[in-house]
């Protein structure tokens, strides 16, 4: 088998244009979470989110380019760009050939939908532009990619929910892993800040109207974001012949489902997701140094993620820091793995532990040291990123310092 | 405008070009569009006009719509205006 590698990453978050600014904004445990901007959002119940503010998406495509791109694509353009130039892979020939791209999304193109049942519903208009089927659908991001990168190997988009990004990192792992392509593209995005994505959100009751709060006892639910993270994973091998620098190893990666029920998550699902990256990765429980939590601060959630996580990794929970970026970026959804894997490689490479913000009060449910508030430095060998989706479907990816 | 600028007008803007650059002789090709440029172009002409335009992308040569040069298109567009506003 072989190792796999990151050699570039790439995001546009609620909290940074790219990468630097995104870790920036989490070292210093900043809140991306604001009031939502857009049409109808008077109608909405819950008006905050993790939105991407003063984007202005011509001055990164032109007229034709946004005639085809939804908000999601764009997002998983600009970090796609990001973490090529970071990698420093020109594709062409041989590697083109084999090199493709995973990409995670769970709405796809839910503003181009969104505005255009708008137009045929409530403005009554009988004519669409006749780009909204290739706009909306979910694999456009993962096609625009491989068309803008010359990725013209394996190319599809996984779709699990709030759990997507990491399935598709999962399954690039695997791909590169096994042989199959030397370079993947890999990642997510989403965009579903718009008011049918919000009203859709809104109706399930699960969504805070002030904060998102994970792992404290007076959590009130989960607060929506919108964003990409696209990483260049590369076997090992070709990334050292051609002295490219590597940010973390991708070492192990479990997938499980609960088949239990369709919202509420289990314990069991969850930590043999947990354990099955472990063994997968050949890991020692007592080496896991940081968690990134899915910590989605419903009340649900964080209970069984913490009590999974006590499973999973005996005495060793006592030790481990673990932490919810989400109460920065917000839910970044089918993107949200792949945000969230910059505080993983974050901890890794620069020794410093993202902050769970907007921790008030302890929850002896939630009994773990959730690194509350401020960042912490902190000497970390192996991490890992949980991810436990609707449809009680669970992905955890390990990573190892390079 | 007349029909002919409006319709030159909407290729044109397709085509990235000036309205001078569009000649009535032009074929899409000539000016560089596709068939998502034409689907958007035909698109646009609809929402001009008011108007609705009988092509079907899988069969362009069945349609009564002619879009082998501009001008066919502008005269096709100006038949379909007098039909359809009527």
């Amino acid at each position: 088998m072989k190792r796999v590698v990151i050699t570039g990453a790439g995001t546009i978050n609620a909290l940074g244009r790219d990468v630097p600014e995104t870790l920036e904004a989490m070292r210093e445990g900043r809140c991306g979470i604001s009031e939502l901007e857009f049409r109808d959002v008077e109608r909405l119940a819950i008006r905050i989110g993790g939105q991407i503010k003063g984007y202005v998406p011509e001055n990164a495509f032109n007229r034709q380019q946004m005639s085809l791109y939804d908000r999601f694509t764009q997002f998983a353009l600009l970090a796609a760009r990001q973490a090529v130039a970071q990698s420093g892979i020109d594709f062409t020939g041989a590697l083109a050939d084999c090199s493709g791209v995973v990409l995670g999304t769970s709405g796809g193109g839910l503003t181009t939908q969104d505005e255009n049942y708008r137009s045929v519903y409530e403005e009554g208009k009988n004519r669409v532009h006749p780009f909204v089927v290739p706009k909306l659908m979910n694999n456009a991001a993962a096609s625009h990619v491989s068309m803008e990168m010359n990725l013209r190997g394996p190319t599809f988009t996984v779709a699990t929910a709030c759990a997507s990004s990491n399935h598709a990192m999962g399954l690039a792992y695997h791909m590169v892993r096994g042989g199959t392509c030397s370079v993947m593209l890999t990642g997510g995005a989403e965009s579903m800040l718009c008011f049918g994505g919000v009203k859709a959100w809104e109706g399930l009751r699960v969504m805070s109207r002030d904060a998102c709060r994970p792992f404290s006892a007076n959590r009130n639910g989960m607060v929506q974001g919108e964003g990409a993270g696209v990483y260049v994973f590369e076997e090992y091998e070709h990334a050292k012949a051609r002295g490219a620098e590597i940010l973390a190893e991708v070492v192990g990666f479990a997938m499980t489902s609960d088949a239990s029920d369709i919202v509420m998550p289990s314990k069991q699902g969850a930590a043999r997701a947990i354990t099955g990256a472990l063994r997968d990765g050949g890991i020692n429980a007592s080496e896991v140094g940081y968690i990134n939590a899915h910590g989605t601060g419903t009340a649900a959630n964080d209970k069984t993620e913490c009590a999974a996580v006590a499973d999973a990794l005996g005495g060793q929970a006592d030790r481990v820091m673990i932490s919810s970026t989400k109460a920065m970026h917000g839910h970044c959804i089918g993107g949200t793995g792949a945000v969230e894997l910059l505080a993983c490689i974050m901890a890794l490479r620069d020794g410093i532990v993202a902050p769970t913000i907007g921790y008030e009060e302890p929850d002896p449910e939630c009994a773990l040291d959730v690194v509350p508030n401020e960042a912490r430095e902190a000497d970390v060998s192996v991490v890992l990123s949980n991810a436990f989706a609707f449809g009680g479907l669970n992905a955890v990816l390990a990573l190892r310092k390079a | 405008m007349s029909v002919k600028d409006r319709v030159i007008a909407i290729i044109a803007e397709q085509a990235v070009l000036e309205p001078s650059d569009v000649t009535m002789d032009s074929t899409l090709e000539d000016l560089g569009i596709d068939s998502l440029g034409l689907v958007e172009s035909i698109f646009a002409i609809e929402e001009e006009f008011d108007i609705s335009v009988p092509f079907n992308a899988n069969e362009p040569e069945k349609s009564d719509f002619d879009i082998s040069s501009v001008a066919s298109i502008v005269a096709g567009i100006e038949a379909l205006i007098a039909e359809q506003k009527k």
